[in-house]
């Protein structure tokens, strides 16, 4: 609750800081590069966590600075102090909760004027900033002068001129933190009319404040509900005419209030880098320029997207992946050399066969549950992190967001919802976890019903294409239901579910070359992450199947099911593949191939089994997570309705087939 | 030229019934004003129609003036739905008394502020004013929506028009402020300008909020 509380309780803070570290607060643009900043101040230690109630998460780390430890936090990209995102929300709490004892304010060296907007808005809030230009190595080769000391000067706080991506400003950044020492503050000035009507809100506010009152009243005019919430618990009685003063003062300027302050802030700015900035005459075209060109039109944007999708998903990730490396470690390390010495170990050493069976059994913990982590899931999944953050870090998502847009928006998304789809081809669960980066809940929950329908992840993927590469025909027709129904259960699900419209708008940030630093850790974290969550996973997985086995439950599952896998026109022993297809989508997979290899399935169930499969209910990570994120309500219809459109195409494309004697 | 309401509506029909559905005249009988009317009178004296035989013929003084009557009625049409909002019956019930207020120059105001529209709402030519010929020949487009700017194109910006608070920020904090040059760099599959060095990439439901001043080339 305390976004603004007592003035005195951060001071307290401050000098008992709990942990006796000063607090270090990145803020800024999405897209400047803090995130850079952070990993260089802070190295290796580092926890990622969720904000306390939001899904926003929040990266924390340690820079030691002449032997000073700081705790240092990076915060989502923020616009301004004035939130519209869940993302800017926690900023802000960020900034006013966490007491920082410094906020360093970064900005992109090419964008001055329009960022140096939010560095007087913390300027203004009496937040004590650093300012970082950084990206000053693009911006000096596209011609631009920037006076760092000037502009310092002007602003009254440090500002040091960076180039994060070549480490060039590193120790001025690191010596400004030690050595910071809250300047006065400099005070800019709106117009006289307006300062009035500030002052005389500003006057009002009895309450101590975090935030500088002139800061408050500029919020609270803006019709800041939470600000006002805060200020009524702060303010009591006197908040009711402080409440009338602001309504009458907005009334005044009802017309154009959130524009003439914007407005305002840009002439103040204009004043500021007056001497401060030059560009040259002509804008400068680079290869990254053209580069920028070719993807987004849809003439060479598409060709070029074939080509990334050709060589990143499938030669890349598909054949080395899946194929090299999965070998390599799964049938050669693995299944070679380790689960036999261990098998034999565990037999040696524990003489309960139960227990054996849960260890090293068919579906024990290490025989199944870990070398399919780590020997199958692993290489795969590490290979499509390492293209996906490639992609990521060149810059080239945003360019594909807007090529799909329009298409997108039919099936009642936006071009945004293109991340977290593609990186649903990597892991669905994952992508399920990013569908919060989504703006509104009608999109969440469209984005995680076609996730868990219609995007096989690509450990999935990977087995059910070598299933269907016997026939090049049921390729076609596995591909043709999966699309069509992603397109179609889209289409409907736009109309049905209700909510507001979504809008799209991205930053474009130059095309660059994927830096290998930013590759690497952002591979590593989301490599982290999903140990950290889907290996346990695994393990319960096993233990629930193995005590399926040994209750003979799992027995009874298979007859039950039975009726329902006859009538899509399967064997009975399909019937297990699919219960494991609710554990893993991968282990359903893989049972099928058993099956293939064994000759039990023709072209015709191969196909039909493969279509239901991969439609089939999410694993059951996948639906954990989406009970977390959506609700169990929700997930719990989401699974219903999977399974039955799942089970219903099966049944309908079996007939199809049967019929037309297609395959 | 002072005429009458009543005068105003019998030139409108008039122009409606002649000019636009290819008429020789037209028959007072569908013309909707009474033929007992003075307004008969007032314009057969100010030598604008002729009667004959229960059809009014327009002489050449009195198509002009049936012109602008028109122009003003649809100009009015434009201003209450597009500006103020009021629709249906009750735009058209306003419209009718709205456009007898249109002159004097009131009407160019209102054309150059709702920038030389060529329809009215019911999708009717509105015939052009010399107002909408002079802006027509000095090239200036006046102020459009960034949708009707050409791929390439430069424009000032010249305001945001939406009542979502959440759409201004979203596009102020883009830059997108009046004043600031524009430059659109692609208009499908979604609209992409920039903004000094930033580009962003925004659907068409934002862009069509954006008001920009188109620049002229020399």
């Amino acid at each position: 609750m305390t976004l603004l509380g007592k003035k005195q309780k951060c001071h307290a803070a401050q000098s008992v800081s709990f942990n006796g570290k000063r607090k270090v607060v990145l803020v800024g643009n999405p897209n400047v590069g803090k995130s850079v900043l952070f990993n260089v101040l802070t190295g290796a230690y580092v926890t990622v966590s969720n904000y306390p109630g939001t899904s926003v998460e929040v990266t924390r780390g340690v820079a030691i600075i002449e032997e000073e430890q700081f705790e240092v936090i990076d915060t989502p990209g923020m616009y301004s102090l004035m939130p519209i995102t869940e993302e800017e929300r926690v900023g802000r709490e960020i900034l006013l909760n966490e007491c920082p004892d410094i906020v360093i304010h970064v900005i992109d060296a090419r964008n001055l004027e329009r960022m140096l907007a939010m560095t007087i808005q913390l300027i203004e809030a009496g937040l004590p900033v650093i300012l970082v230009v950084n990206i000053m190595d693009e911006a000096e080769r596209l011609g631009l002068g920037i006076n760092i000391p000037l502009l310092g000067e002007k602003l009254g706080i440090p500002v040091i001129g960076a180039a994060m991506a070549k480490k060039r400003g590193v120790e001025e950044i690191r010596k400004s933190i030690s050595g910071f020492n809250p300047k006065e503050i400099r005070q800019f000035n709106y117009n006289k009319k307006f300062e009035d009507d500030i002052t005389e809100i500003a006057l009002m506010l009895k309450g101590d404040y975090r935030l500088s009152r002139k800061a408050i009243a500029l919020l609270l005019m803006q019709k800041d509900n939470e600000i006002a919430e805060l200020i009524e618990e702060q303010e009591g009685a006197g908040y009711q005419a402080i409440d009338e003063l602001v309504r009458e003062k907005v009334f005044e300027r009802r017309e154009s209030l959130h524009m003439d302050i914007s407005m305002q802030r840009r002439e103040i700015v204009k004043g500021i880098i007056k001497d401060v900035f030059s560009a040259p005459e002509r804008r400068r075209f680079t290869l990254s320029d053209k580069l920028s060109n070719w993807s987004v039109s849809p003439l060479t944007g598409i060709p070029l997207l074939l080509i990334v999708l050709y060589f990143g998903l499938y030669q890349f990730v598909g054949v080395f992946g899946a194929g090299t490396v999965v070998d390599l470690l799964e049938k050669k390390l693995i299944e070679g050399m380790f689960n036999p010495w261990i098998t034999e170990t565990v037999n040696n050493v524990v003489p309960w066969e139960i227990i054996q069976e849960l260890i090293v059994g068919e579906y024990g913990i290490i025989t199944m549950g870990v070398r399919y982590a780590v020997g199958i899931i692993l290489p795969i999944v590490a290979t499509f992190f390492l293209f996906f953050s490639m992609l990521e870090d060149s810059g080239y998502f945003p360019r594909l967001a807007l090529l799909v847009d329009r298409v997108f928006k039919k099936i009642g998304l936006s071009g945004r919802a293109v991340i977290p789809m593609v990186l649903g081809f990597g892991c669905d669960t994952m992508a399920t976890m990013v569908t919060r980066t989504l703006e509104t809940v009608r999109e969440r929950i469209i984005a995680t019903l076609l996730l868990a329908l219609a995007i096989p992840c690509s450990a999935q993927l990977g087995l059910i294409l070598s299933l269907l590469s016997k026939s090049q025909g049921s390729f076609f027709v596995w591909a043709g239901c999966v699309l069509m129904l992603f397109l179609t259960v889209g289409f409907f699900a736009a109309r049905v579910i209700p909510g507001d419209k979504t809008m799209f708008y991205m930053e474009l940030p130059p095309m660059r070359m994927p830096q290998l630093s930013n590759v690497l850790t952002k591979t590593y974290t989301r490599m982290q992450w999903y140990f950290m969550e889907i290996l346990p996973l695994f393990i319960f997985a096993s233990v629930l199947l193995w005590l399926g086995k040994i209750t003979h439950f799992f027995e009874k599952m298979v007859e039950w099911f039975n009726p329902v896998i006859n009538a899509i026109g399967l064997p009975k022993e399909t019937t297990v593949a699919f219960i494991f297809g609710f554990f893993r989508r991968d282990y359903g997979a893989a049972g099928l191939f058993d099956l293939q290899e064994k000759g039990l399935l023709d072209v015709r169930q191969i196909t039909v089994a493969a279509v239901t499969l991969t439609l089939f209910v999410p694993c059951i990570a996948q639906f954990l997570i989406m009970k977390k994120e959506r609700g169990l309500k929700t997930a719990l219809m989401m699974g219903l309705f999977v399974s039955v459109i799942a089970f219903g195409s099966g049944y309908f494309l079996n007939k199809l087939l049967v019929t037309t004697g297609i395959l | 030229m002072k005429l009458s309401e009543n005068a105003e509506e019998i030139l409108e029909a008039m122009w409606i019934a002649i000019e636009e559905n290819g008429g020789d005249f037209a028959a007072i009988q569908y013309i909707g004003i009474d033929s007992r009317d003075p307004a008969y009178a007032e314009l057969v004296d100010s030598a604008l129609i002729e009667l004959k035989d229960g059809h009014a013929y327009f002489f050449e003084k009195g198509r002009e003036e049936g012109r602008q009557t028109i122009r003003r009625h649809r100009l009015a049409e434009r201003l209450l739905m597009d500006v103020l909002d009021i629709r249906g019956e009750e735009g058209d019930k306003k419209a009718c008394q709205f456009e007898h207020l249109l002159k004097e120059g009131v009407d160019i105001k209102v054309c150059n502020m709702l920038n030389h529209p060529s329809t009215c709402p019911h999708g009717k030519q509105i015939p052009m004013g010399d107002c909408c010929t002079e802006a027509r020949k000095s090239g200036n487009l006046g102020v459009l929506p960034l949708t009707e700017l050409n791929p390439k194109e430069d424009g000032e910006i010249a305001f945001i028009q939406t009542k979502d608070s959440k759409i201004m920020h979203k596009l102020m904090s883009m830059g997108v402020l009046p004043g600031n040059q524009i430059y659109l760099v692609q208009n499908f599959p979604s609209y992409i300008f920039r903004i000094g060095y930033s580009e962003f990439a925004i659907d068409s439901e934002m862009a069509d909020k954006i008001y920009v001043r188109q620049l002229v080339r020399q």
